[in-house]
């Protein structure tokens, strides 16, 4: 399968700070590829070198068979980029906003019309088309600018951060669109700070830390890495802690952590609720007070710690109760 | 060989888009008709009753200096606008489509005489209505609407060069607020510039605003023999030195505006 992207030694400096410092990625035809970091990762620097917004200083890349630097004009024929702040014209209305674009990549003015309300429709904006933009909410906008980058339905697809800032529900309706496009054999690079929205969406993942790649793999082998699931308790007091421990000791799949601070013990499990029962059962045997206790999955923060040894920026926990 | 039809087709389509933007927008409709009519209408009849002007009416003599004060007051849209679609990430999509790079501004330039027509339009009629005449030929008339149109056109470049500068819609107003008002009040807009005290009469002679308004006054025939005439050369020889003054700005702000484009979209 050909390389739909492709990135080697990617360096940007804004000043003394290198906001790129040798970046590298591969992603195959008709593949999903997640580009996971907190803010100020490199991941928009990434993406806008890839949309030929900005020119390396060192490195170089290709998108769909073009250089990014050398090949520019050309290459921004073949795709589409929908960014994290929803660049569509307030005073426009929905359809004039898409005919505006279809124009500009010279699809003519009845096929613009016409994809316009084709590509309104299958985001679930026709009864919005004709209303200007102003009235829209957060997740219209977003689709609508997702529907902008498809308007010539180009082979290679960007998303920088596309859910970010949206609610809950209009996060989930944006994957499923996501999800369609890829189904029909685009490729695509994504940016997120959700892992969850990299599991769902990537078929291979690339932890950004410092304008570098840090880790590659699938969200599986990642999670792995952080190490799967984890039972988390919180204890009444502090000198039940070490007893704790060599009390859950048996159950873990890995070392047994203990936060002093916090009262609190991890320990890395294989079999999730089995496991979190069961330590909950060891521990009242023992007459060990529990104060809290939870199935905690990988988060960004974790594999960042895992991976860094130092904490991400955003705060993504998802902790099952 | 196609990019030039590339770039001209692209350069319609964001000026159709910029068109449809200020008639959906309340606050720069009001800047191309309203203002130019509250203008026309104020100056007319509050400073019209108080000034005299020796041989002819303050209002005719006025209304010349009211359109260039609007040109150049409206081209302050050109800056605003290019500085909200910077901030808001607009151009970023433009950039990323295979768009001729130069229709961004050409587009926004275009829109703005678009603008100017019907800003202009409006305060012809309303000055009509106010006491305004038309004394020329029709020929010379014509000359005068489009010689105004042309500053109009070379000086929206100048506001896209200081708003690509400046890069904020809000530093962008207010320099351009306290630029526009010496530019047009230190002029012969509203006062026979050859009775102003000695510095400010240099300054005001050579001030490309006071050929521009002279050389309107002469295509409108709003002159009159009774009154002084002005020693400067670019005043003696308003209407070349007028179309020079726009060549020259375009010459100087299409170049600049272009770099400061490629350079405030490429961060």
């Amino acid at each position: 399968m050909p390389d739909a992207i492709t990135a080697e030694g990617l360096v940007k400096k804004y000043g003394d700070v290198a906001a790129l410092d040798g970046m590298e990625l591969t992603v195959p035809e008709g593949t999903v590829f997640g580009l996971l970091g907190p803010n100020g990762a490199g991941k928009t620097t990434t993406v806008r070198i890839l949309t030929t917004l900005l020119r390396p200083d060192a490195g170089h890349a290709t998108v769909a068979g073009f250089d990014v630097v050398r090949d520019a004009g050309r290459l921004r024929a073949h795709i589409g980029v929908s960014g994290q702040y929803a660049a569509v014209d307030d005073h426009l209305t929905g359809a004039e906003n898409l005919e505006m674009v279809g124009r500009l990549y010279h699809l003519g003015a009845g096929r613009s019309r016409r994809r316009a309300r084709e590509l309104l429709e299958r985001f679930d904006l026709a009864e919005a088309a004709d209303r200007p933009v102003q009235g829209y909410s957060g997740g219209m906008r977003r689709r609508l600018d997702l529907a902008g980058a498809l308007v010539a339905a180009p082979p290679v697809l960007f998303l920088d951060e596309p859910t970010t800032g949206l609610d809950p529900r209009a996060r989930i309706g944006l994957w499923d669109v996501i999800a369609e496009l890829v189904a029909e054999g685009t490729t695509v690079l994504l940016t997120t700070q959700y892992l969850e929205e990299a599991d769902r969406l990537a078929d291979r993942i690339a932890v950004v830390d410092h304008g570098r790649v840090i880790a590659l793999g699938t969200a599986d082998e990642l999670k792995d890495r952080v190490g799967g699931e984890r039972v988390e308790l919180s204890l009444a007091d502090a000198a039940s802690l070490e007893g704790a421990a060599r009390t859950l000791a048996p159950l873990a799949a890995g070392d047994v952590r203990i936060d002093a601070a916090a009262l609190r013990v991890t320990i890395p499990v294989a079999d999730g609720v089995t496991a979190l029962t069961r330590a909950l059962g060891r521990l009242a045997t023992e007459r060990i007070t529990v104060r809290d206790a939870g199935l905690r999955r990988p988060t960004l923060d974790d594999v960042f710690l895992s991976l860094t040894g130092h904490q991400a920026d955003d705060k993504t926990e998802e902790t099952v109760r | 060989m196609n990019a030039l039809r590339l770039a001209v087709a692209d350069g319609m389509t964001i000026a159709r888009r910029n068109a449809l933007k200020i008639r959906r927008a309340p606050d720069l409709l009001g800047g191309v008709v309203m203002l130019p009519i509250v203008f026309v209408l104020l100056f007319t009849y509050v400073f019209g009753s108080m000034i005299d002007v020796p041989g002819m009416s303050y209002g005719e003599y006025l209304l010349p200096g009211i359109f260039v004060m609007t040109i150049v007051t409206s081209a302050q849209i050109t800056g605003y606008t290019l500085t909200q679609d910077l901030q808001k990430g607009v151009f970023d999509r433009f950039r990323t489509l295979p768009m001729s790079p130069s229709a961004v501004l050409t587009g926004q330039t275009v829109s703005d005489v678009i603008m100017n027509v019907t800003s202009i339009v409006t305060m012809a009629l309303v000055g009509l209505v106010a006491g305004w005449r038309i004394r020329s030929t029709p020929a010379e008339a014509a000359l005068g609407f489009l010689m105004l149109l042309l500053f109009a056109y070379a000086f929206s470049w100048v506001t896209a060069t200081v708003a690509l500068a400046l890069r904020t819609p809000e530093v962008f107003n207010n320099l351009a607020t306290i630029l526009s008002f010496p530019l047009v009040f230190l002029s012969n807009a509203f006062v026979d510039s050859t009775r102003l005290p000695g510095p400010l009469k240099a300054v005001a002679e050579w001030n490309p605003v006071s050929t521009l308004v002279q050389a309107a006054r002469e295509l409108f025939g709003n002159t009159s023999p009774a009154l002084p005439v002005p020693a400067a050369w670019p005043l003696r020889h308003a209407v070349p030195v007028s179309l020079l003054w726009s060549l020259l700005l375009l010459v100087v702000f299409v170049p600049l505006a272009t770099r400061l484009y490629n350079r405030a979209v490429s961060r």
